[in-house]
């Protein structure tokens, strides 16, 4: 089957297996392989992307399902040469060991940010009639749905705290 | 280079890059996700085919029949391999249970076939067709009940001896005016690493190449040749990226066979990753203990009389976790004694995990000495340090290379705030939340293996080291790069350092918390030579040259480094080896854990507030990537205390939460910010780097600082990990 | 995961049209189970329709002064809807406790209702289970089940539901709004919708065959106390071992449901007139005939001291 995907600004046609998830037709079909599956299942994080701005599991998404979005990943946030400020952030603080959740994590990092700035309550947001705090906290609640094998999360909220505080 | 005397000043001891808290430099790849990992390498190989693996639906038992027709036919399909049709295989000798299982299945989820098929969908399609019938036969899946036919395990070099003994334990125990006689188990572990176990294979003939995740590219490239039945010179490993190993892939795994196979009856390349749901039963774990531990002391708080005893299971031929090990080391103590036994269990193979012994051994012994101190009337942190010995206690004169415990403990307490705790339990309450503050000691052995490399020169004065040695997320690339731009006076920048490769010189690999010491040590030996060399080279004596800031210096004579190699690239190719500095002296790491807990009152949920660790572990060759290992250790071993526990269904003989939503690792939410402090110190036994291990050191203990820590929130003592909640609610206190 | 032909629907009425023309045939909304029981073959549908371009994301007003929230409005918009927060805090609070925000990002209303049970053989296609094919038995019983139900259960199932949001839904006696394939409308109170396991398990909630859930409605606003609490091994990015939701009124009555204790959001009505005699006298009547196995016997103590607790937090 036939869908239109643009991956990182760039358009694509890929002809398709209705069955391809979107991780698998960026990583195997596009060779996009900074999106990682670590479990193919919705239970890790490692594939986080963002889909129109919007994170969300890439595994557990039809590629077919997807026609003409805008899919950010990690290769389309920054280059070895020319890192995203997130990535930067992550490289300073050592917000990752083996890598292999890493992309997941700093797509995911960027869209807390705008989560936040957008009002959107967590978990352990105090009171739901106001806005979200900027906190460490926060910031831990909103991440977790991206699992660190390596355990590297006081690094990794650092480094967003970060980039958080140089926004505010 | 042969290191059989304590070292004494070497070009490391400048510290100009070494030692010092650089970023690593596969930040930017991974960051980016540009670092290639075994089931992304598109810039190898064009097309590739995908293969699916089938495992075991029981525990124990044969196939009766399996029939594939079904599968064959289905759409896209290239091949499938079962034991029927894979030929003769051997076993790799690290191996317990074979990786492609049939007729015989050996434990649960044991890959009994791969579907290769053109795409990733039609393989997994066409792998549901694949139909077997089982005749299931009983097994014994309880490590309780097989407690009465376990037996001593065989002793080797990895497990030490199975039983200890010195002075008179008995005698000494009955004498004690205190003691304490407890029983503790720790539950079985998963890895659980982020990247599944991941293999392409490619033949060329009869020339065999597998990019995989392996911890260890020696062990792996002569398992496959030997499982294979090839000479080892005609298979290559490659393995530069490992998405995080933790002793997981320490071994030759089913996804390596399998896809070497599938490759070979489907005609063309064929990677493979394990579906993350067979994962923990299909590969190894940690295995589960019961541990007997027993103290005696003086009122003092002397320890005279101190056993421990653990008990744990694994597949006939298999071997312990050798819990025990700390024991023999940790606490002074004149009488003592270990035991380990074996149990047979047909549950999946046990083997190392993250701090193999020390992990789930100190779970349970410092749980025990928080409930000694407190029989004591003693403050744990106080009770430890009365009880500190500079000697093997097995074997009193044998030193340890270096042993600041104390200091660990002294400066632990002062940083955290010690002094602030209450010794009674249960007395602290913020709102809805009982606080509880403890500790406990860490403790993990340092080991030396012999571990190569070999370093390159090229006329730009670039320097390219190249080693076997693997990076799992440990810092290898950077420490190495540390290592050669020290001894060769050359910045960061002008140096390359490629890993993972069977075509490098074999090092110590990455496990038991040995990597770093032993392979930036064999990268020193790899320099020191091609100093020499340059040295010869340009004309110098070796021993007065100087490298530095790119350039080779003797009394005011000065040449670029590069020039050296003006006429071609230098080669210089060594390995550390040991003499028996690790015999005449113990080479351990010690640290210090300290915990602060709330309970939730009404609900008893556990969370961690505050987490320091003190550590000491020679020469930090890289406080940055040091102090990650040590968090990461550290939030496994917070795991292991809370929730971490791979369910035993008794009855079917299986692990049954085998995936990330049943096995629960801590997430962001269940992990506080970590203070880490290492001391400032050198070990000259260890290796010219003056460096110990630290990667294992940071999971050693914690589990119990959170346990003690639960303990001193709410007065109640859990000796079954791990410490959920429903272990203590209905001992809480009433909820008004 | 079988293969499938895909379509997107152009209207609820075809949808549910489509369904009925292709035996077997799945919505799928935002997917996040449904796939993912799909790649484990535990749900093999040979067509998969589409629904996400119906414009069911909408949340608006009522005539009585509730809310009509669209099927496929996502778990985050739906927490953070200011009248959610403001007026149906237990639902925001229920929301925002499950998953994670990547998923709330893609998981629907609708498709969180039809969450299948997270019980480990049930997701394990070598192990017997009634509900994933049915008369095969249930291996749960007399196996590992601490997380598993403790009433309402049967001697063929033992499954919790996992939804969070269902349990609020049910305090706030919301009804589910569905077409059906004749294009007829109807609604279900959410207290009729999912159904216990009894003899067939695999038969989890009254839709029909083809059947579309287009809205969740929800009544004028309680007011009250709204409190939500879930009681998890891990902080976060957990099933609850169990949750409880409550409204309570200043006068100390209310509404309570409980979740992770049985096959739907454990509700019962009677027991709600106890509330002021506190957590004790309601669990006696909200528990009454449950039957718990050894390893999630806990599960009785934990509801009556987390409901305490939530007393507590209402009061104070």
């Amino acid at each position: 089957m036939k869908v239109r995907l643009v991956v990182n600004g760039t358009p694509h046609e890929l002809n398709l297996d209705t069955r391809t998830s979107l991780l698998d037709a960026l990583r195997e079909h596009l060779h996009l392989t900074g999106t990682k599956k670590g479990c193919d299942h919705g239970q890790c994080g490692a594939c986080t992307v963002l889909v129109d701005g919007v994170r969300i599991n890439s595994c557990l998404t039809l590629a077919v399902m997807h026609e003409g979005d805008r899919v950010t990943t990690i290769e389309g946030l920054g280059t070895p040469e020319r890192l995203h400020p997130m990535q930067a952030a992550f490289v300073r603080h050592d917000g990752y060991q083996c890598g292999y959740c890493t992309p997941g994590q700093i797509c995911s990092a960027i869209a807390v940010l705008d989560e936040i700035n957008e009002g959107i309550p967590s978990h352990v947001t105090e009171r739901l009639d106001g806005a979200p705090e900027l906190s460490a906290d926060e910031l831990r609640e909103r991440m977790t749905g991206n699992v660190c094998r390596c355990g590297a999360y006081s690094n990794i909220v650092d480094a967003i705290s970060e980039i958080a505080g140089s926004r505010a | 280079m042969k290191f059989d005397t304590p070292a004494t000043t070497n070009p490391i001891d400048r510290l100009k890059v070494v030692g010092q808290p650089l970023d690593r430099i596969d930040g930017p790849l991974k960051t980016t996700g540009t670092a290639p990992y075994a089931y992304e390498r598109h810039d190898v190989v064009a097309d590739p085919a995908y293969g699916h693996v089938v495992g075991a639906a029981i525990a124990k038992g044969r196939i009766q029949r399996m029939d594939l027709a079904a599968a064959r036919h289905a759409p896209g399909v290239l091949a499938i391999v079962t034991a029927a049709n894979a030929g003769t295989l051997d076993k790799g000798s690290f191996n317990t249970a074979r990786l492609l299982g049939g007729p015989d299945i050996e434990h649960y989820h044991q890959a009994v076939a791969l579907v290769v098929a053109e795409s990733f969908e039609q393989a997994r399609a066409a792998a549901e067709l694949v139909r077997i019938d089982y005749a299931p036969e009983p097994g014994s899946f309880n490590l309780r009940a097989a407690a009465g036919s376990a037996t001593l395990p065989h002793e080797n070099d990895i497990t030490g001896p199975a039983e200890t003994h010195v002075g008179d334990f008995t005698e000494a125990f009955a004498r004690a005016p205190v003691t304490l006689d407890e029983t503790y188990t720790t539950p079985d572990h998963s890895h659980a690493m982020m990247e599944p176990h991941a293999t392409l294979a490619q033949w060329d003939g009869d020339r065999l190449t597998v990019w995989t995740s392996n911890q260890m590219i020696a062990w792996a490239n002569a398992d496959l040749a030997k499982t294979l039945g090839l000479p080892k010179e005609k298979v290559r490993v490659v393995s530069p990226f490992i998405g995080g190993g933790f002793g997981g892939k320490l071994f030759l795994r089913a996804d390596v066979l399998l896809a070497a196979l599938g490759a070979r009856a489907a005609g063309r390349p064929v990677k493979v990753a394990l579906q993350r749901p067979l994962i923990a039963n299909n590969t190894t774990h940690r295995p589960a203990t019961i541990q007997r531990i027993r103290l005696g002391a003086e009122r003092d708080g002397t320890i005279t009389a101190i056993a421990h005893e653990s008990l744990s299971g694994d597949l006939k031929g298999g071997g312990p976790e050798t819990a025990v090990n700390q024991t023999r080391l940790l606490y002074a103590g004149r009488n003592r004694m270990t035991a380990m036994r074996l149990a047979v269990l047909d549950l999946p193979e046990g083997n190392a995990m993250r701090a193999p012994g020390e992990a789930p051994g100190m779970m349970a012994l410092e749980i025990a000495m928080d409930e000694m101190a407190e029989k004591l009337g003693l403050d744990p942190v106080e009770f430890r340090i009365r009880n500190d010995t500079q000697v093997d206690p097995e074997n009193p004169q044998r030193p340890f290379s270096s042993r600041p415990f104390i200091e660990c403990l002294r400066l632990g307490a002062e940083r955290f705030g010690w002094s602030a705790r209450s010794p009674r339990p249960g007395q602290r309450r913020e709102g809805q939340w009982l606080i509880g503050m403890a500790m406990a000691a860490a403790f993990r052995n340092n080991l030396l293996m012999k571990s190569g490399a070999r370093v390159r020169l090229d006329k730009a004065g670039r320097v390219t080291v190249e080693t076997d040695m693997t990076d799992i997320g440990t810092g290898s690339y950077t420490i190495i790069a540390q290592t050669a731009a020290e001894t060769m006076g050359v910045p960061m920048e002008q140096v390359v350092v490629r890993l993972g490769d069977s075509e490098f010189p074999v090092s110590a690999g990455s496990g038991g918390q040995f990597g770093a010491n032993n392979a930036t040590s064999g990268v020193y030996a790899a320099c020191v030579k091609l100093r020499e060399e340059v040295a010869r080279r340009l004309g110098f004596n070796s021993r007065e040259a100087e490298f530095s800031d790119g350039e080779v210096r003797v009394g005011n004579r000065t040449i670029a480094l590069g020039a050296a190699a003006a006429e071609g690239e230098i080669v210089a190719e060594d390995f550390i080896e040991y003499g028996d500095l690790d015999k005449t002296h113990q080479q351990s790491t010690f640290g210090a854990h300290f915990v602060e807990v709330a309970v939730d009152r009404a609900t008893g949920e556990a969370r961690i507030r505050r987490m320091l660790a003190v550590c000491a572990a020679g020469r930090i060759l890289n406080p940055k990537s040091a102090r990650s290992q040590v968090i990461g250790a550290m939030t496994m071993g917070a795991g292991a205390a809370l929730m971490e526990e791979l369910a035993v269904d008794t009855r079917r003989g299986f692990f049954v939460n085998h995936d990330l939503a049943g096995y629960e690792v801590p997430v962001h939410a269940d992990v506080p910010h970590q203070e880490v402090i290492f001391l400032d110190e050198t070990d000259p036994f260890s290796s010219p780097m003056k460096a110990k291990g630290v990667g294992e050191l940071g999971i050693c203990g914690v589990g119990a600082a959170v346990a003690n820590a639960i303990y001193s929130a709410t007065g109640v003592r859990i000796r079954d990990y791990p410490i959920t909640l429903d272990k203590y609610l209905d001992r809480l206190p009433d909820v008004a | 995961m079988r293969s499938f032909s895909y379509e997107r629907a152009a209207s609820p009425a075809q949808a549910a049209e489509a369904a009925i023309h292709n035996p077997g045939a799945k919505f799928i909304a935002g997917g996040t189970n449904l796939l993912d029981l799909m790649k484990l073959q535990i749900e093999a549908p040979p067509h998969l329709i589409d629904v996400n371009g119906l414009g069911l994301d909408e949340i608006t007003p009522t005539e009585d002064g509730g809310l009509r929230v669209g099927a496929l409005v996502s778990n985050t918009r739906l927490a953070a809807d200011m009248r959610i927060r403001c007026d149906y805090a237990l639902l925001a609070r229920a929301l925002l406790s499950g998953a994670s925000g990547q998923l709330r990002n893609k998981a629907t209303t609708a498709g969180n209702l039809l969450q299948r049970t997270r019980c480990p053989y049930f997701y394990d296609t070598a192990q017997p289970c009634n509900k994933r094919q049915p008369g095969s038995g249930c291996s749960a019983i007399g196996g590992v089940s601490r997380q598993l139900g403790v009433i309402g259960t049967s001697e063929a199932c033992i499954a919790t539901h996992p939804s969070d949001m269902a349990v609020a839904l049910r305090v706030l006696d919301a009804e589910v709004e569905t077409v059906r394939a004749d294009g007829t409308c109807r609604r279900i109170a959410m207290a009729d919708f999912h159904l216990l396991p009894g003899d067939t398990p695999h038969i989890e909630t009254m839709l029909e065959p083809g059947e579309l859930i287009t809205a969740v409605v929800l009544p004028h606003p309680v007011g009250g106390r709204h409190i939500y609490r879930k009681v998890r091994d891990r902080a976060s990015y957990a099933f609850a071992l169990v949750s409880i939701g409550a409204i309570v009124q200043p006068d100390g009555s209310g509404r309570v449901a409980v979740g992770g204790v049985a096959h739907k959001p454990w509700r019962v009505e009677a027991a709600e007139s106890e509330l002021p005699r506190g957590a004790q006298s309601v669990c006696e009547r909200l528990l009454a005939g449950a039957r718990p196995t050894r390893d999630n016997a806990f599960k009785i103590t934990l509801v009556e001291r987390t409901l305490r607790a939530v007393l507590n937090e209402a009061r104070g």
